[in-house]
């Protein structure tokens, strides 16, 4: 076995331990027995059936579709713009993302429509970026639609502010604080249910272009002498990578890290092409924001903020790794 | 005089204009004289203005000064020629060290009072004398006390003290700990708090938490949650929800629950007395209590039309 399968290996182990260790631990005491009661349609207590399949199972899945999501988004991102900087967010989902929530927070909606609103404003804020970003004629389209990027989350960025200036102190500002900070604490199956499928409808064009996606990778007019419309293969990337992304903060608020440095971890395991690249990130990303998560809703009677945890945890794993890897770029 | 955070307020002999840092504050200037308020914190919203007169209604907004964000301009401050500048909440070391810069900066008296509900009567009085309404100050500080005493009675008679989880936040996940000040009514009533062992302040609890609490009953201020939790399969599990008592808490003109962290709590205190204690509270007329405390405190008493709005919103009493 080379290094490459030991690697997919080993990350998919590690993903079923974890998912099995991530079900079976929770502040609701419930017993294996019971767990395994439950997976299997027998009947038991009706509140361990509700811990599992509507409380803890959706949650546990979710970690899972969020951080896959967030890693391959990032993973693509990270290839088509040539940068190792870039996170999913550097289009302004995120901003676009946390806008609408906020302003749902702000007038007082309930959670499905701030989920909704979350939704179309990441989706809104990477239109407006790609739309003004490729009309900049003039200047390499990448670095215009970063730089649009850019620019626009940073005017997303502040009508967040000034809606947490003119927020009620006492009720709505800290709902909006507690949503920036990110959690999966309130997922529910309907969350889980809107989200799956839209992350995975967003994957499907990332896994059927695999490998065109390398080609990206490189200057426009060499990719086109090589056949490739890159501007359309471009756009279908940025709008998958954003449907997924976009998917995963509306249910979970803005989780750091796991789409900037998943992807660095697996492109020093496996190298940088896409098609080895891209599965590799979505077993990571899934493994790492699930421990991450059950470390929060476990260690403490009350939530810990997955932000805390995927940097305190995040960054001695990344460097470890940094410093085992003998591969460049 | 010194007021609660030990720094000595010299006031202007004759007090006109009062500029009240935060609601909590606003709240208690207006019930004491309400001439003297120069404006609130914030414009009054066209749901709130029908409790008040229209004059009062209109006062200009003017920003919060201290607490969670600045909103006002200290500009602002002194061009409302105000006399005197008031706030009502916490008393830490960064409030009073803001008071007095503020009170440096614009030369204007700045007294900070303690907004626990049971300090309330204390603070009517200190502000009364402060701002030269002593009179009008006693008989609102004797009659709260007296209401706070009575309401403490109440719950003195009673045999058993309900399990009860607040709910903040659109997934009521959101809580506070036992010496929250979201909780103080709970303490007060002498109430178990289900998250008594979370931390003092707001916290994002995991549901199977709640579930292990298993609470008795429900409180919150979200509509939006109150109206989930009869179709959630999860809150359906909680106790609280399979036996239907769960409840809203009115937030008209001023919160009655939580926020603002006023004198406006009292309503809460008899609001939540009845949910959480209903035989020992079976004879205190929520609505006559209700048109009594807004005579009192907001100068003008609700109209039947009001009170059955405010009390009639779906979970605000039991069915």
């Amino acid at each position: 076995m080379n290094s490459r399968t030991l690697s997919y290996v080993l990350s998919a182990g590690a993903l079923v331990g974890l998912t099995a260790l991530a079900f079976a631990v929770g502040r609701y005491p419930v017993s294996l027995n019971e767990l395994f009661s439950v997976l299997f349609g027998q009947s038991v207590s009706p509140n361990v059936e509700t811990v599992v399949l509507q409380v803890r199972g959706p949650r546990v899945l979710a970690a899972l579709v969020v951080g896959a999501a967030l890693a391959a988004a990032g993973t693509a991102y990270q290839g088509m713009f040539r940068n190792p900087l870039v996170s999913p967010d550097i289009l302004g989902v995120s901003t676009g993302a946390a806008l609408g929530a906020v302003l749902g927070i702000f007038l007082s909606l309930n959670v499905i429509l701030i989920q909704l609103f979350a939704f179309a404003g990441g989706l809104v804020a990477v239109g407006l970026v790609y739309f003004i970003g490729s009309r900049l004629r003039g200047h390499d389209p990448l670095l215009a639609l970063v730089l649009t990027g850019v620019v626009i989350g940073t005017l997303l960025g502040s009508a967040i502010a000034l809606l947490k200036y003119l927020a009620d102190p006492y009720n709505q500002l800290p709902a909006i604080t507690y949503w920036l900070l990110g959690s999966l604490a309130a997922i529910t199956p309907r969350d889980l249910g809107t989200a799956a499928p839209l992350a995975l409808l967003g994957l499907a064009p990332m896994l059927l272009l695999r490998w065109r996606m390398n080609l990206l990778a490189l200057p426009d007019d060499e990719a086109r002498a090589l056949g490739v419309d890159t501007r359309k293969l471009r756009t279908l990337v940025v709008a998958a990578a954003t449907l997924m992304t976009a998917a995963a903060v509306a249910v979970s608020g803005i989780i750091g890290w796991v789409g900037l440095l998943i992807p660095h971890a697996a492109r020093l395991l496996v190298g940088p092409d896409f098609g080895r690249l891209l599965p590799l990130a979505m077993l990571l990303g899934a493994a790492f924001l699930l421990a991450v998560d059950t470390l929060c809703r476990t260690i403490a009677t009350i939530e810990v903020p997955p932000g805390v945890l995927t940097a305190l945890i995040g960054t001695p794993f990344f460097l470890w790794l940094f410093a085992l890897a003998r591969r460049s770029w | 005089m010194v007021d609660v955070s030990g720094r000595e307020i010299r006031p202007p002999a004759k007090v006109e204009r009062v500029y009240a840092a935060g609601p909590p504050a606003s709240l208690l200037v207006f019930a004491i004289a309400p001439d003297k308020l120069v404006g609130w914190t914030r414009a009054m919203r066209p749901n709130e203005a029908p409790f008040f007169a229209e004059r009062y209604a209109q006062l200009p907004e003017l920003g919060r000064l201290t607490g969670r964000g600045n909103t006002a301009n200290v500009e602002v401050v002194l061009k409302a020629k105000t006399d005197l500048i008031v706030d009502i909440g916490s008393t830490g070391a960064s409030l009073a060290s803001l008071a007095t810069q503020v009170q440096e900066q614009t030369r204007i008296p700045y007294a900070l009072f303690d907004g626990r509900i049971e300090s309330t009567p204390a603070t009517l009085r200190a502000l009364g004398k402060l701002m030269g309404n002593e009179a009008e100050a006693e008989k609102l500080a004797a009659w709260y006390e007296n209401e706070l005493k009575q309401a403490r009675q109440r719950v003195g008679r009673a045999s058993s003290h309900p399990l009860v989880y607040y709910g903040r936040g659109v997934s009521g996940l959101q809580t506070g700990g036992k010496g929250s000040i979201n909780v103080e009514i709970l303490d007060f009533l002498g109430a178990r708090n289900a998250a008594a062992e979370a931390r003092s302040g707001l916290a994002t609890v995991p549901f199977e938490q709640v579930l292990i609490w298993d609470p008795e009953v429900i409180l919150t201020t979200d509509p939006n949650y109150w109206a989930s939790v009869w179709t959630d399969p999860r809150w359906r599990s909680v106790k609280a929800v399979a036996v239907k008592r769960v409840y809203l808490s009115p937030n008209l003109p001023f919160g009655w629950f939580d926020f603002p962290p006023g004198a406006n709590r009292l309503l809460g205190v008899w609001w939540a007395g009845k949910l959480l204690y209903p035989r020992e509270f079976a004879d205190l007329d929520l609505r006559a209590r209700v048109t009594e405390f807004h005579r009192r405190f907001y100068h003008r008493e609700p109209s039947a039309a009001q009170l059955d709005a405010m009390l009639g919103e779906p979970g605000v009493l039991p069915k």
